[in-house]
């Protein structure tokens, strides 16, 4: 590290001191990975008030005096893990109503002890965003949550919520198209139609969004206030972000060509086809959240599904994230999709960049949260050993600066591990899955 | 390694061109760490094949290889993988109803249902998981009836099944628990569960005693080998009906019964019954049924195995471990990514599988499910053999399969490195001496 870099970093450091009144944490000694910057073999990390203060290598970090000096050496710490699809905490969101409810939060319906968040936290996951399933059209709005708090900590959902600059709680819109949202009328039968029911109500909101406008904050002239058309007007304005379930390549052309019309923010959700259509999803400036699971199929929309979609992506130039699906994929094992990335031929930095950064960039937290970086919250994992690698294990999960996991907790560890009375209370969820096993007989 | 892994694989590419495709090619493959699991791992190892054996094998100071032959090199070989249960080939891809034939939901008990009779030896799934090293797999009627049906030994080749075929029955598959529990009618409770299963086997046993006259055999065999020689012969001569019933060596005196027949087999020993139970009083129902009619059974999936180990071991029964990565709900709520090291640690033969799934992922790779385990205490090697020599040993099918050894089928993997890293790549397979898997997967 030169003078100059140095010189800045401890000035940051002694004017951070000088403005923040809590105690400060000297993580020493361990690998760290910050993911915005090269791996630093032994590492010292300081936190303060829950946020990063200093991260570079153990010669260059002075820990200051009266630091609480903690001796990692042997771990490899890095950013907490961020999952950009979960549908842990027993939810329920869009009922069988209709197949377009943007009217509905997930969070009314979120179990803050459900034992899936402390298997989350088992896997270095310290932020989700957890959301409605996608045997709907829109199936509501879904939620951004930190996993604040140790075992039976966290009170109420509230306690989750990650607030915007204006104090508002962030999240983005559930949609799907392909053939899990395809049913009986009034849900749609054929994918034209998908796309014409979405079109409608998109156009509806338009004018919507147009009736306030001209209303120039004269209540006699607004609109009847429709709290779903309401949130369809935040995604046309940008505030919210359409995280949209899609896998077959002309699915995902279609979510790509409807954001164009009506000008909306999407990430591009499981995207099992996405290496047919890399090129074209590069061309269109839009991120893919993928999955990578084990085989391909189980249904027709997964049946093209391949281990080399990350590849495809990250060598097309499109933003990649990871997510877990969860039930679909368990939390406690999400670092082991950065190796199947890995195993698929992406690069080990695109890997672990999709399970962290490229998340938070997808849920605009990439100021906040994603890497090892001054400033940042103080969201990490200490492992014991290489991320990529089976035999490494997470010890300890940290959210800004608290310790939320600890396997050598018995607790904790029954979560991590399995065993007797570690999945009381837990409520899976899974689209579209009822209808298969009535006909293919699972349990 | 992953580079490495490429060249070789794109290497292992070149060569397959340069070879004509020849059925039963020799070959000799070299391996840096050679697991033959008839003995202790190998530095430096080869395996020499003729005529899809295994002519040699060995380290590479110690074995003659002959020139000419078609060379494969990876860091690690093992035998080919064995699935020690399944349902691929018969739950397709597509999971619609034209390609689901695991489960029959007209009847809770249905013994008599084969698994031959609705095998697609063309379905992809069964390429998929070989294309991890998979070469033999225990798959037929799935988990979700009291009794569902028969399942049977395949290879992961063969344009039809009977070419497939190592063994036509392995087991009758039975389920208790929540698996068993039909929306309407019975049963529909586990005292009800059992109730029938009890009333079925001694219709059975009346069955086979009005059927074939009495013989001493019952009593006076050790019949857990008896047992094991009718499986291997099966196993060895698939073609050819087997039971003594379908012989004529009895003289039947009623018309014949398909289901009691089949009934009839296990309670002759003949046939293991392969019981799903994942709760713990489940596990405890399929011991107390193994005694009371002093018949074989194999535990599977068993999620809470981990509270009845000294009752598993003392009945001796082997277990197949449910898929490590298994979803925790329902009545598998308390599953544990460390079930496998404890039994194992206990003396309780463990074989892996990738089980039956209903959705997504449609079927699970043996191999990548165990590596879990492995990461969660279960030792390497022991590992390996829950893959390899152990499932081979309970189904009967160890003088094919299973280890590699002179005069065994030609059924090898070749990985990169660790199988069980989840960055290693499984770069070719071998099946009866042939390569039928070079892409790096």
């Amino acid at each position: 590290m030169n003078r100059l870099v140095m010189t800045l970093l401890l000035a940051t450091l002694w004017t951070s001191i000088a403005t923040a009144q809590g105690p400060i944490q000297a993580y020493v000694g361990a690998r760290l990975i910050p993911i915005d910057g090269p791996e630093i073999p032994n590492g010292t990390m300081l936190v303060q008030d829950g946020k990063i203060l200093a991260i570079g290598p153990k010669d260059d970090i002075q820990i200051p005096p009266r630091a609480e000096f903690l001796d990692y050496t042997g771990t490899v710490i890095m950013p907490g893990l961020i999952c950009t699809h979960s549908h842990i905490g027993g939810i329920g969101g869009a009922d069988s109503s209709s197949p377009m409810q943007p009217d509905v939060r997930i969070y009314d319906s979120i179990n803050v002890r459900d034992s899936g968040f402390r298997r989350a936290v088992a896997g270095g996951l310290t932020t989700l965003n957890i959301m409605p399933g996608s045997g709907h059209l829109l199936s509501g709005q879904t939620v951004y949550v930190k996993l604040r708090g140790a075992e039976g900590e966290a009170r109420t959902i509230d306690d989750l919520f990650i607030l915007d600059e204006d104090g508002e709680i962030m999240g983005g819109i559930k949609m799907a198209n392909g053939t899990n949202p395809m049913r009986s009328a009034p849900f749609p039968g054929t994918r034209g139609k998908a796309a014409a029911i979405v079109r409608d109500r998109f156009i509806q909101a338009q004018e919507y969004q147009e009736k306030i406008k001209r209303a120039a904050g004269d209540p006699s002239k607004m609109p009847k206030r429709d709290i779903g058309l309401e949130a369809v007007v935040k995604v046309l304005e940008g505030k919210w972000v359409v995280h949209h379930h899609t896998h077959r390549h002309d699915d995902i052309m279609t979510v790509i060509r409807l954001s164009k019309e009506f000008g909306f923010r999407v990430v591009l959700h499981h995207v099992s086809e996405a290496w047919k259509v890399a090129d074209e999803i590069a061309a269109a400036g839009v991120g893919c959240s993928a999955i990578l699971i084990d085989a391909p199929g189980g249904k027709l929309e997964a049946v093209g599904l391949a281990l080399e979609t990350g590849a495809a992506l990250e060598k097309a130039g499109v933003l990649t994230a990871f997510h877990t699906d969860d039930y679909i994929t368990d939390s406690r094992l999400f670092l082991r999709m950065a190796a199947l990335g890995v195993r698929g031929g992406m690069s080990r930095e695109g890997a672990l960049k999709a399970v962290t950064l490229a998340g938070a960039i997808m849920l605009d937290l990439d100021h906040r949260i994603g890497s090892l970086t001054p400033g940042k919250d103080a969201d990490f994992v200490v492992l014991s050993g290489d991320p990529l690698s089976v035999y490494t294990r997470v010890l300890m999960t940290y959210v800004e600066g608290k310790r939320v996991f600890d396997i050598r907790n018995e607790k904790d560890k029954l979560y991590a591990v399995g065993g007797y009375g570690a999945g009381h209370d837990q409520s899976p969820y899974f689209c579209c899955f009822s209808h298969l096993m009535e006909m293919g007989g699972a349990q | 390694m992953k580079t490495s892994a490429h060249q070789l694989a794109l290497w292992l590419f070149a060569l397959a061109a340069l070879v004509p495709s020849a059925a039963h090619a020799q070959i000799v493959v070299y391996a840096d760490a050679l697991y033959t699991m008839a003995g202790p791992g190998i530095r430096n190892g080869v395996v020499v094949i003729e005529d899809g054996r295994i002519a040699a094998v060995g380290p590479a100071s110690e074995i003659a290889v002959p020139n000419g032959y078609r060379v494969l090199r990876a860091a690690v070989v093992t035998p080919g993988l064995i699935d020690a249960h399944a349902t691929v080939g018969l739950t397709g891809i597509f999971n619609q109803p034209h390609d689901q034939d695991q489960i029959e939901r007209s009847g809770p008990i249905q013994p008599e249902l084969r698994a031959l009779d609705a095998y697609n030896t063309r379905e992809q799934l069964i390429e998929w998981v070989r294309s991890f090293g998979v070469t033999t797999i225990h798959t037929g009627h799935a988990p979700g009836e009291l009794i569902s049906g028969q399942t049977m030994v395949v290879k992961t080749v063969g344009n039809t099944v009977e070419a497939a075929m190592l063994v036509e029955t392995a087991a009758i598959a039975a389920t208790l628990g929540p698996g068993a529990r039909r929306s309407s009618g019975s049963p529909g409770t586990r005292g009800k569960m059992m109730s029938m299963l009890r009333s079925e086997l001694i219709k059975a046993q009346e069955y086979l005693d009005g059927r074939e006259p009495k013989v001493e055999e019952d009593a006076e065999h050790p019949a857990e080998e008896d047992a094991a020689d009718d499986v291997v012969a099966d196993g060895a001569d698939a073609a050819e009906p087997r039971t003594k019933a379908e012989h004529g060596v009895s003289q039947p005196r009623g018309s014949r019964n398909l289901r009691l027949e089949a009934l009839a087999r296990v309670l002759k020993r003949e046939l293991p019954l392969l019981i799903t139970a994942h709760k713990s009083q489940d596990i405890a129902s399929a011991l107390r049924l193994a005694r009371e009619f002093n018949i074989r059974i194999i535990l599977d999936g068993a999620a809470e195995a981990y509270l009845l180990i000294d009752e598993i071991r003392d009945a001796g029964v082997p277990v197949i471990i449910h898929p490590s990565m298994a979803r925790m709900y329902g009545e598998m709520e308390n599953a544990s990514f460390e079930t496998a090291v404890r039994l194992r640690t206990h003396g309780i033969q463990v074989a892996m599988q990738s089980g039956f799934e209903g959705y997504v992922p449609k079927t699970r790779v043996v191999l990548l499910e165990t590596a879990v385990y492995v990461a969660h205490g279960l030792a390497f090697e022991d590992a390996l053999a829950a893959m390899t020599r152990v499932p081979a040993t309970m189904l009967g099918i160890i003088d094919r399969v299973g280890t590699l050894e002179v005069g065994k089928d030609a059924d090898l993997a070749l990985y990169s490195g660790d199988p069980f890293e989840y960055t290693t790549h499984c770069i070719g397979v071998i099946i009866n001496g042939e390569v039928v898997s070079e892409k790096a997967r």
